[in-house]
């Protein structure tokens, strides 16, 4: 079976500026599969699901390459039809609950929205669906919440409200973007049971992107390791904890923290190897240069 | 808003007062003996102390009794309010102007942001903010009524017709009895002031609201909503619209009551029967109860529209609806 999502020798850039910011990423992702994409900030995580998206800020755009989802290239599609598409195909999780949520308006429109005016969907049936997500994600009052406005819930229940509203439309593709990093940790636990949860019940197949290695290990079967807007690493989440291939990938490892070891880890990542991996994304825009 | 009113009403009692004029010369033909002033000073009271000026008059207005206009010789109160549904309708128009042209302005520049559309509405708005209204009166009335005559330069309505209104409420009263055509007449009369009146305001609120609109574009939820498939117009009205306008609102309405000052002079220019043209008079032939009562009437009216716009900035802002 070939794969849900493939994103193949993406670039993007900067308008007027040759500097790419996205350097030839390619990698694909199988229904019921999460791939984390990892790398510190700045590497181009956010933008590789911006990108996939159609979000991607207007002052940066793609120059080449690919994205198959569901076997239709988004960039031959026509604006209006891709949006439409991806509305109706794929869902974003969003990194910061505070501000994912539209302050004017009421809980209840927020999660239906989109079935109604993109799906087709009564009212009443996107009513049910959403009272029936509520429960899903843990929400106790669930018809309280409808009709409150996000001023009135926690961080904790936005994102539960969010992670809702993304399942509501059973999207194929889910791409989490640093969903937890604006939670504190408690509460980061149980939202992360519960994406897992929901993805697993969905089998979505899901982005999940993150500075945090912990979380990949608990999340995804496969990850990509970012530097510089380029994959250094593609190897499965197993693989990778027995033994990372890469210098970058073995550095950054290195500096998670364990709990079981608190001394011997954090370690900062050595400068020899962020300057080998900075020749390596160089050396790679040499190539595309002349390749291109 | 008591506070308000009555710090307006002291403010300006005593102000006109220090202000040289002497409206009892200004109401006797000249050869006026000593005598005759003294007398009729006295029948305005205005050989009293200024204080006890005051307090005659604010009796006199805790009664109802505004005093009887000097050059007029009729009560204030029935003058001032007669005139004052001109000049309200007049203002109304000019705002319903204002926000149409400004709101649409800011929606286009938004749509069509960081294109030459958004650069030429920037200059549009430039142009509209640094010409007053006074002086778009000018402009608007050598070309559409000296140049191309399309509207009427002068009145409230054509003196030929006959006026079947039991208000003063000229265009809402002709809407009511659906006569279109006085209608039309009244329209071709207010369209030019009110247009001069909106012009400046229409700039403001173009340029307030499509900055904001433009921050928000930016805002998280904003960005969600694309991802669900909804087209850009659709985000613009219905996600980023209902957050943007708040401060936009706030603006209105203090732009708004600068806007009915504005409707003094742009009266004056028109010839129209409001009553900033009356404030006018008042002025010169220092006609003082009936200055009293108008600048009363305008400060009431300023403290209704903020109350106003306070309550509809908790309409639109959930956030406020419970404090």
């Amino acid at each position: 079976m070939s794969a849900f999502l493939t994103v193949n020798n993406l670039s993007a850039a900067l308008h007027g500026f040759d500097q790419r910011v996205l350097r030839s990423v390619s990698f694909s992702i199988d229904t019921g599969e999460v791939l984390g994409l990892v790398g510190e900030s700045g590497a181009g995580k956010s933008m590789i699901g911006k990108a996939i998206l159609g979000i991607l800020p207007s002052a940066i755009s793609i120059i080449e390459g690919e994205i198959l989802l569901d076997g239709q290239d988004l960039q031959k599609m026509k604006p209006a039809d891709r949006r439409r598409f991806i509305g109706a195909t794929a869902a974003l999780i969003p990194q910061d609950p505070l501000t994912a949520l539209n302050p004017s308006r009421r809980i209840e429109p927020q999660i239906t929205n989109r079935l109604v005016d993109i799906l087709g969907w009564s009212k009443a049936n996107a009513r049910v669906r959403a009272l029936e997500l509520l429960n899903e994600v843990h929400i106790d009052n669930p018809e309280r919440v409808m009709g409150s406005y996000p001023h009135e819930l926690s961080g904790g229940m936005r994102q539960r409200v969010l992670i809702a509203s993304a399942f509501a439309a059973n999207p194929k593709l889910v791409i989490a973007d640093e969903p937890t990093t604006a939670l504190d940790v408690t509460v980061q636990k149980q939202i992360l049971r519960l994406i897992r949860e929901l993805q697993e019940r969905h089998s979505t197949a899901m982005v999940f992107v993150t500075h945090d290695l912990g979380v990949v290990s608990k999340v995804c079967q496969r990850l990509s390791v970012l530097y510089g807007g380029k994959i250094v690493e593609n190897s499965s989440v197993p693989d990778f904890f027995a033994g990372p291939k890469h210098a970058y990938s073995r550095a950054l490892l290195a500096a998670t923290p364990k709990y079981t070891d608190p001394d011997a880890s954090l370690l900062p990542v050595d400068e020899a190897v962020i300057e080998a991996v900075a020749a390596e994304v160089l050396a790679s825009d040499k190539e595309w240069r002349h390749g291109g | 808003m008591s506070v308000t009113l009555i710090g307006a009403a002291v403010v300006v009692f005593f102000v006109i007062r220090v202000v040289p004029g002497n409206p009892i010369a200004m109401m006797l033909p000249p050869g006026a003996t000593e005598e005759d002033i003294a007398r009729l000073t006295a029948h305005y009271g205005l050989d009293k102390t200024i204080f006890e000026q005051f307090w005659i008059w604010l009796a006199g207005v805790f009664h109802g009794d505004f005093g009887t206009s000097i050059s007029l010789r009729q009560p204030v109160m029935p003058l001032v309010l007669g005139r004052l549904p001109a000049t309200l309708e007049l203002a109304i128009f000019a705002l319903v102007i204002a926000v149409v042209i400004g709101g649409a302005m800011a929606l286009t520049g938004v749509r069509h942001r960081e294109t030459r559309t958004e650069t030429a509405i920037d200059v549009a708005n430039g142009v509209g903010l640094s010409i007053p209204d006074f002086l778009w009166a000018l402009i608007l009335i050598v070309l559409f009524g000296v140049l191309m005559p399309v509207f009427h330069i002068s009145g409230r309505i054509s003196p030929s017709l006959d006026l079947p209104f039991v208000t003063q409420f000229y265009v809402f009263e002709s809407i009511a009895r659906l006569r279109f055509d006085l209608w039309w007449d009244l329209l071709k009369h207010m369209f030019m002031p009110a247009l001069a009146l909106a012009i400046p305001l229409a700039a403001i609120i173009s340029q307030l609201l499509k900055q904001s609109l433009k921050e928000t574009m930016h805002l998280d939820y904003v960005t969600l909503s694309r991802t669900k498939g909804y087209s850009e117009n659709h985000v613009i009205l219905s996600e980023a619209l209902p957050n943007a306008v708040l401060p936009t609102l706030t603006l209105i309405g203090v732009q708004f009551t600068f806007l009915i000052g504005g409707t003094v002079i742009i009266e004056r220019l028109f010839s129209y029967e409001g009553l900033g043209n009356m404030a006018i008079d008042a002025v010169i032939n220092r006609d003082l109860p009936l200055i009293q009562g108008i600048v009363i009437v305008f400060a009431l009216l300023f403290t209704i529209i903020n109350l106003v716009v306070d309550m509809t900035y908790a309409l639109l802002n959930p956030r406020l609806r419970h404090a």
